[in-house]
Parts: C-alpha cells; sequence; structure tokens
C-alpha cells in the first residue's frame, strides 16, 4: 500500500488551489480533496482489515522506509497500526467538516483554505511517521498554519491568542527535540550508528538513568500539545479565537498529536521512565480534570465552555496513560478519538450558532431550538457527548479510562480516579446549564428570523454525529482497531513489572 | 603551472572580473542597465566556473591550498553575491558609481577566497584584510546619508582593532611554536598560558568579525546605516567566509587544545543567543532588526561548533547556505521595499500583504526559514546545529538553544504579524518587481524549499567533510 498518498493528497489539493479563482473554485478543490483523503483513509481501514484478519501480526502495516539524510541515519520511515489508523480516520473525518462548515469563508478564501489543508499534511504525516525526525518535523509543520489562521481569520484577541499559541507549541516541540536528541545519542546498535528508527529504539534498552532525563523533556513536550497542566493556558485563548475550522482542527486534530506523542514516543520508548513518573503524569492530569471542570463552570462564552472542557477532557487521556494499565491506555487511546470527534462537533454547532446571532455568550442566546431546530439538535448532541451519555462516544471512552484507572491497585491512584470520575458530575452541570440557557427558554425578538443550518452544515454535523453514535453503539469497532497497537507498548510496559 | 591556474581558478576569475570592470571603467560604457547586465552576467559565469576543473592540492609553501570543500565554500560565496547583485539591481540603476561598487566587492570576495585557501596565518591575515577594508568603503555608498559615513567609520575602526587583536594573537603564536604554517601549529600547539591566550586574542579576533557577543557592538549601527546591499552582504557573505575558516582552523590547527575551546564557546555561544535575542526584540527598525537577528543566527551556529568536528563542519556549511537563502529572502524584500519608499520600519509594513501578497510571501517564507520552521530550510540547518551541538552530550547547551529558539520565534513572528494582521490604512503601496530581483527572490525561495527537503546537500558535505577530517591537510 502506498501509505505516503496520505501526505501527497493533501499537498496536491494545496497545489491546485493556488491556480484556483475565487471561492467557489477554491472550496470545491477543498472538499474534492478532504474527500479523497477520506476515501484513503478508509482503503487504509479495509485493507488493514483484510491484512489483520488474513493473520499478518507485525507491528506495523504497510511500512515503507527510504533514507533521507544518510548522514545522520535519518530515514522517512512511515507505516501504520491501528491506533495511527484511528487517529487518520479522525483526522479524515475532521478536515471534510472543517471544509464543510467553512463553505462561506469569503475573506482570503483562497489562503484559507490552503493553510487549512496544509494543516492536515502536518497531522497525516506525523500519524504514519515512524522515524523519530520525521515525526517532530511534521509535528512542527503545523504550527505556523495555526497561527496564520487564528491571526487572520479570527476574532477577538486573536492576534494575541495566535501569538501565544504558537509560542507555547514551539516552547512545546523544544522540549521534545530536546528529548528525542536524547534518545538518539543514547541509541547504538552494535556499528556505534545512533538512529531515529521508533521500532529500533523500542527493541533496544535505553538505561534507567537516560530514560529518567529525557523523559520530562519528551512528555512535557508533547504534553504542551494536548494541555498538560500547567502548559494548558493556550488552550482557551487559542481555540475561542480561532475561525470555526481552525478551532475543529486545533481541539480535535492537533491537541491528539500530543497525546498520540506521549503514547508512542516518550512511554512505550521509555517505559521505566514512565513507570517512575507515573505519580506526577497522574497528579497533573487530576489537577487538569479537575480544574478544567470547575474553570468551565464560570465561562460565559460558548466557545470558552467548549475549550475549558476540553482541557479536563484531554486530562482523561493523559490519566489513562499514567495509570499504565491495558484497559486505561486502550481508554486514552479511544477518548483521544471520541474527544476529537465531539469537540469538532461542538466548535461546528458553536460555528453555526455565531455565524447567525452574532454572539456566543450564554446570557444573550435563548430558545434557540424553536428557530433553528438542527443546529441546536446538534449543539445539544456534542454536549450530551461531551458528559458521557451511554450510546454516545464519550461515555465509552470516559468508562473505559475510569475501569482501567480502577484496575491500577494503588491506594492514591483509586483516588484519582474517584476524583476525576466526580469531575463527570460538573461536567453534566455546566453542559446542561449551557445547553438549557442557549436553546431552550424564550427566544429573543432578535433571533425568530434565523435560518437553520444549510445543506453543507447539516453534512458535516450528520457526518460527525455518524462517527459518534457508531463509536458509542458498537465500540468494539474501534477497540478490535486500536487493541493491537496498544498491546505493543503494554508489552513493553508489563515486561518491568 | 597548469596546476597554479586550476587550483587559483576562482581567485583568477574573480581578478580577470575585475580587471574587465576597470577597462570599462577607463573606456566608456552607455548606460548603467547595459553595466548591470553586464557585471550579473559575469558573475553568473564565475558561478558556474566554480563547477568545473575542480583539483585538490597546495600552492607556494603550503600558503595556499584547495579541497573540495574549499571550492564548495567559495561557490556558496559565488552565488551569495549574485544573488546579492540581482537584489541591488533596483537601488544600482540610478547609482553614479555602480563599477566602483562593484570592484570594491570583488575586491573584498577575492580576499575572502584567499582567506578560505589560506594555510599559512599570514595568508589568512592578508585575505582577511582585503576582504574589510574595501567593505568599508562600499558601506558609505549611501552618498548623501550621514548614517552611511557613520557606519562606514565605525566598521574600519572595529576592523582595524579585531584585525589588532589578530596580529598580537599571531605574532604570539609565532614566537611561541615558531611557524605559522598551520600544519607546524597544530603539532607545536599546547596548553602553554602563553597559547592559549593568543588563541584567545585570535579568538577574539574572529568573534568581531562574525558579532558574538561580547564584540557585537559595531554590528547593529554598521547594518543600520549601510546600503541595504552592503548590509545583505555583510550579515551574509563576509561573516559565512570568516565562519568557514573559523571552523576549519578550530577543528584542525587548534584540534590539540579542543577541551579549552570548548568551555570558550560554550559560554560565548549562550551569552550570543540569549542577548541576540533580547536585542532582537526590542528593534523598530528592520536592518537593526536583521542584525541582531543575525547575531542569534551566530549563536546558534556556535552551538553546532561545538560539536565533533565532522558533524560540525557539515552543519555549519549547510546552515551557512540556508542561511544565505533565507537572510537574502528577508534582505531582497527589505532591499526593494526601501528603494522604492525609503520605508524601513516595522510599523511600515502593517498590512504589507494586502498591497504586496507575492512579497509578503516571500518575506514571510524567509522569516520562517530563519526561525526554523518546518518544512523550509531552516529547520534542518537548525535541527542538524543542535544535534551536533548534542553529540558532546551537552544537553544544558541544548536546552538553553532549543529554548531560545522559542524567543527568536516570537520576534520572527512579529514580523509576519505586521505583514497578515496589523490592520493599516497606509499599507506600503504595489511595488513593482524589475526582473532581476525577482529572478533573485525566487532563486532564494527555491533555496529554501529544496536545500533542507531534498537531502542530497547535506550528504554531499558531509562526504566531503569527512575527507577534510581525516586528512585536515593534503600531502601531509
Amino acid at each position: 500500500m502506498f501509505l505516503s498518498s496520505l501526505i501527497i493528497a493533501p499537498l496536491i489539493t494545496c497545489v491546485i488551489i493556488l491556480f484556483c479563482r475565487g471561492l467557489k473554485q477554491v472550496r470545491i478543490i477543498s472538499l474534492a480533496g478532504a474527500i479523497v483523503q477520506m476515501i484513503l483513509a478508509f482503503i487504509f481501514l479495509i485493507q488493514y482489515w483484510k491484512e489483520r484478519s488474513s493473520g499478518n501480526t507485525s507491528a506495523m502495516l504497510f511500512e515503507s522506509d527510504h533514507t533521507w539524510f544518510a548522514a545522520l541515519n535519518i530515514h522517512y520511515h512511515i507505516g501504520i497500526d491501528g491506533i495511527s489508523l484511528a487517529m487518520i480516520l479522525l483526522t479524515a473525518f475532521v478536515v471534510i467538516a472543517g471544509v464543510l462548515v467553512s463553505w462561506t469563508m469569503e475573506k482570503l478564501s483562497k489562503e484559507f483554505f490552503f493553510l487549512l489543508l496544509f494543516l492536515s499534511v502536518g497531522a497525516y504525516g506525523f500519524f504514519i511517521s515512524l522515524d523519530l525526525f520525521t515525526l517532530f518535523f511534521f509535528l512542527e509543520v503545523a504550527v505556523i498554519p495555526k497561527f496564520l489562521l487564528i491571526g487572520i481569520w479570527g476574532s477577538g484577541k486573536k492576534e494575541y491568542s495566535a501569538m501565544k499559541l504558537a509560542l507555547m507549541l514551539m516552547g512545546g516541540s523544544a522540549l521534545v527535540f530536546v528529548g528525542l536528541a536524547g534518545l538518539y545519542f543514547n541509541t547504538a546498535n552494535g556499528n556505534g550508528a545512533h538512529t531515529f528508527d521508533l521500532l529500533q529504539i523500542a527493541q533496544m534498552h535505553i538505561p534507567a538513568n537516560v530514560q529518567k532525563i529525557f523523559f520530562p523533556f519528551a512528555f512535557v513536550g508533547f504534553g504542551i500539545f494536548t494541555a498538560l497542566f500547567p502548559f494548558h493556558t493556550w488552550v482557551p485563548d487559542g481555540h475561542s479565537s480561532a475561525p470555526t475550522a481552525a478551532s475543529m482542527f486545533l481541539a480535535g486534530i492537533s491537541m491528539k498529536l500530543g497525546g498520540y506523542g506521549c503514547l508512542r514516543v516518550a512511554t512505550f520508548l521509555m517505559p521505566d521512565a514512565a513507570h517512575a513518573y507515573a505519580p506526577v503524569i497522574i497528579l497533573l492530569a487530576t489537577i487538569a480534570i479537575i480544574y478544567g471542570a470547575f474553570a468551565t463552570m464560570m465561562q460565559t462564552d460558548l466557545k470558552y465552555i467548549n475549550a475549558y472542557s476540553s482541557v479536563s477532557h484531554c486530562g482523561f487521556v493523559l490519566l489513562g496513560i499514567g495509570m499504565l494499565t491495558r484497559t486505561s491506555i486502550n481508554g486514552a487511546v479511544l477518548q483521544m478519538v471520541s474527544h476529537g470527534l465531539m469537540t469538532a462537533l461542538f466548535f461546528a454547532a458553536i460555528g453555526m450558532i455565531y455565524s447567525r446571532t452574532h454572539t456566543r455568550l450564554v446570557a444573550q442566546l435563548g430558545g434557540l431550538l424553536k428557530v433553528t431546530p438542527f443546529i441546536s439538535t446538534v449543539f445539544v448532541i456534542a454536549g450530551l457527548c461531551s458528559l458521557g451519555l451511554p450510546g454516545l462516544s464519550g461515555f465509552v471512552a470516559e468508562m473505559t479510562v475510569f475501569m482501567g484507572s480502577w484496575q491500577n491497585p494503588d491506594k492514591l491512584y483509586r483516588l484519582a480516579t474517584i476524583l476525576a470520575c466526580a469531575s463527570i458530575v460538573v461536567t453534566a452541570v455546566y453542559i446542561l446549564r449551557a445547553a438549557g440557557k442557549t436553546v431552550m427558554g424564550p427566544l429573543s425578538n432578535a433571533y425568530d428570523k434565523l435560518t437553520d443550518a444549510t445543506w453543507n452544515e447539516k453534512i458535516a454535523a450528520g457526518l460527525l454525529i455518524v462517527a459518534i453514535v457508531i463509536i458509542g453503539v458498537a465500540p468494539f469497532l474501534l477497540y478490535d482497531l486500536v487493541k493491537p497497537g496498544t498491546e505493543l507498548i503494554m508489552n513493553k510496559i508489563l515486561i518491568l513489572k | 603551472m597548469t596546476d597554479f591556474f586550476i587550483l587559483m581558478k576562482q581567485e583568477l576569475i574573480i581578478m580577470v572580473i575585475i580587471f574587465i570592470l576597470l577597462a570599462i571603467k577607463i573606456g566608456r560604457y552607455r548606460s548603467n542597465e547595459w553595466l548591470l547586465d553586464m557585471v550579473n552576467l559575469l558573475l553568473l559565469v564565475n558561478f558556474a566556473a566554480g563547477f568545473f576543473f575542480n583539483k585538490e592540492g597546495m600552492l607556494f609553501n603550503d600558503m595556499f591550498r584547495t579541497t573540495s570543500l574549499i571550492v564548495l565554500e567559495k561557490n556558496i560565496l559565488s552565488l551569495g553575491i549574485l544573488i546579492i547583485s540581482l537584489q541591488s539591481y533596483s537601488w544600482l540603476k540610478n547609482h553614479k558609481h555602480v563599477l566602483e561598487f562593484y570592484i570594491l566587492l570583488l575586491s573584498t570576495l577575492l580576499g575572502m577566497f584567499f582567506m578560505i585557501s589560506s594555510g599559512n596565518l599570514l595568508m589568512f591575515y592578508l585575505g582577511l584584510e582585503l576582504s574589510t577594508i574595501p567593505l568599508a568603503a562600499a558601506a558609505n555608498f549611501d552618498l548623501q546619508k550621514k548614517k552611511s559615513s557613520e557606519a562606514a567609520m565605525k566598521l574600519i575602526i572595529s576592523s582595524a582593532f579585531s584585525s589588532g587583536l589578530l596580529l598580537f594573537g599571531i605574532s604570539l603564536i609565532y614566537g611561541t611554536t615558531g611557524t605559522l604554517t598551520f600544519t607546524g601549529i597544530t603539532t607545536h600547539i599546547t596548553h602553554d598560558p602563553l597559547q592559549l591566550f593568543a588563541f584567545i586574542l585570535l579568538l577574539a579576533g574572529f568573534a568581531f568579525k562574525i558579532s558574538v557577543v561580547p564584540f557585537h557592538l559595531w554590528t547593529a549601527d554598521v547594518y543600520e546605516g549601510s546600503p541595504v546591499a552592503v548590509t545583505s552582504y555583510l550579515s551574509v557573505i563576509s561573516k559565512g567566509a570568516v565562519l568557514f575558516v573559523f571552523v576549519s582552523v578550530l577543528y584542525t590547527v587548534f584540534k590539540p587544545i579542543s577541551d579549552s575551546w570548548y568551555n570558550m564557546l560554550f559560554l560565548l555561544s549562550v551569552l550570543t543567543i540569549i542577548i541576540g535575542n533580547l536585542f532582537a526584540i526590542r528593534q523598530t527598525n528592520i536592518k537593526r532588526f536583521l542584525a541582531f537577528s543575525s547575531i542569534a543566527q551566530v549563536g546558534f551556529i556556535l552551538v553546532g561548533i561545538t560539536g565533533t568536528s565532522q558533524l560540525g563542519t557539515t552543519s555549519v556549511i549547510y546552515f551557512v547556505l540556508i542561511y544565505l537563502f533565507s537572510n537574502l529572502a528577508a534582505f531582497g524584500v527589505v532591499s526593494l521595499v526601501s528603494a522604492a519608499t525609503g520605508k524601513e520600519d516595522i510599523n511600515d509594513y502593517k498590512n504589507f500583504y494586502q498591497t504586496n501578497p507575492v512579497l509578503s510571501w516571500v518575506l514571510a517564507i524567509g522569516l520562517f526559514s530563519l526561525a526554523g520552521v518546518p518544512p523550509t530550510a531552516g529547520f534542518f540547518g537548525k535541527f542538524f546545529l543542535l544535534m551536533s551541538g548534542a553529540g558532546q552530550g551537552n544537553y544544558f547547551l541544548i536546552t538553553i538553544a532549543a529554548l531560545n529558539m522559542v524567543i527568536s520565534f516570537y520576534y520572527y513572528l512579529r514580523i509576519v504579524k505586521a505583514i497578515f494582521m496589523d490592520a493599516n490604512d497606509h499599507p506600503i503601496e504595489k511595488l513593482a518587481i524589475p526582473g532581476f530581483p525577482k529572478i533573485a527572490l525566487y532563486m532564494c525561495v527555491a533555496g529554501i524549499v529544496l536545500t533542507g527537503l531534498v537531502s542530497y546537500l547535506y550528504d554531499h558535505i558531509h562526504s566531503l567533510t569527512q575527507v577534510a577530517d581525516t586528512v585536515p591537510f593534503i600531502g601531509k
């Protein structure tokens, strides 16, 4: 299978966009590009199933390996397992929804869609990389488009937010770099050559004291991307200032880059250190969950509500990784996918509301269900998924994380689990309050002429809702997909015990 | 005799070009346009000729040496001067003394070539002087501006001072080792205090030339006052040339005392990065800004030099090449704006995108590359520099450097923000881009995109340094 097509397809789309004229051409090409991405993602899914059912148990499928910088033994090495595939599918869904909700982006439309699709190049490249250099390369590729998207098309204090986001993410990358460089120079494969290859490093044994030095760099670095407390402050500002599609990307995909990196690079390659630092990770994750939930209670702006709740929800990802049990790591991956879909849907709904009412303040909204039933329903579904209603993906993911966390017998860890569980109640409070005030209650006169969702918005929301419901009703589909991948990581961790 | 012509091929071509220009000066020429076409053609020939008939060897009792690596370094400089010449087209078109400008510029290039090829400290000093004194005259080429003369004055005085330091160091080295040839010094240099002192003087001389903190104070004023062409020449070409020599001198001549200079470089690189960065944040004039940012860039280069010799040399040469493309992309746009409107303040660039989208993207890509953001080449350059530094196991240094990249990111993005995001009712009007500068800008952008993604260049330089590493001087 030609895995590089996942990078090449959006790149070609970007190039074509450069030669387009006007919004109409640009958006058609972008949509076509997004659909191609989606088709590719599903082709890989089907191929993956075929390979696995025919008994192929190799860790990574569809691998291809080319030397890039021979002098430093840097390779362009790609391949996917279930975890990457889940992330690729997530990306494909969010990209297509993002393009659809930006259907009427008049301002500098060419640049907008170009950057949006360029962002997806970074995401796909990151998820398929098996070489740490390539991985780091794609991690940083995605930073500049985010900066420009927020700064040019954003709202509110957009320049400030764009700068803050770019700098904090670059700071994260800088830490990741130190971690990766440290790993690199402590690998030796017999003939003295160092390597960046993820699978090769996984088979070596990096000395525990070395791991303990570089694990914090890698984990905190990636953690910044996924709103690790106390480095979460870019999340609320960045998400709320960004234009709708960029918010969806940021929360839906970008934050997952961090979680994926924490799992795949930091925990997988440095399991000894992951054990040693587990208490710290769990402490920070628990703080993020509780603090995020309570901070959300205080928000009055819909985007801020979702942004802070993202801090809380991404805390579950880190909690699952920190607990280091089979189930909890599976839960972390499920939560990444679920949160990506759910938060993208939430931002899409908020964007639809905002584009009609021109306000995002909960206090100024009300009764929208009467005039815009579709949008309001989408909003409520996203909210219910966020608070973990059974039948939707949020429930499955959070439940798995909690189950897995409880399996860790340490008393303090169990306390953390209980606290994290309790945050669900707070989540219910803020979600129900926001949903209740926005879609129910008396309708203000100013809003009684609002139009409901257009076809493109309906398709965007519909796609995401379908994905959420499928995962919610048939979680085994996703679970079976990611299980071999997490198994690989767990095998490395369990050897230590 | 044929050896003489082949080994000194690049120097001879420059000399021929200078003589042609002198002949034109004695005679008559039609117009500046014709002259500029002519000069650019000659420079193109000069650059292309660098790739043919290359041979390694030594001349004049080992005073002059050529290796494939040295040829490559000279080619990089030739490419740089070609791009700068193309870029200054609009500025020089109406200038009275175009010929003199090129004669001065080419003399400095000749000096740099001699300096890079030198196998002897005297030869090195000769080349260095030839490469700095004409440059001071060139810095004065905005004849109506007082600031330009001020810049020239500052440049000549600080150059003279650093030359003094260098000469003192050279004389002490001669006194203690009894030789001036590089090979001789390598065998005689020890940790003797007097020799270390001599080395420190040499290091200070070098530090002046490449504006390492605390020897950087002349940089900003000179960069601001000089015409943009000279500023870009100073920041890219003359810095690059000195860096090439610096690297080879450190790794080969002073190899026996590498533990001493490692610590010095460690300290200097940290200081240079931090101070360069902090001053760059505060600048409002775009030329001053680029001056301080180039100081910080040199700090990153020093981090690369702290690494082991092969990786260090490769990374530095590779980075200089990338830095050339990135910085010239930025300076190219600045020179166009400055030539057309005279505006040099960062605030003038607000909303530049509305009127000049193409130039805005070129400037932004140049800045991204300077900041080290993928997929631009700057990312690869910085990555390999830091990897080279990390090879010594000094992760403290690497962490500081990596975090400072974030600071540098801030000030580069500040300009990107001004271009794309800040509101401005009177942005710089739409500029017409003449043919030559346009070609130069496209060359820079192509360089920025390709130098990194295509690994051939890095691997090529690496293979050349391998030879240089195992056999420091041919024939020995």
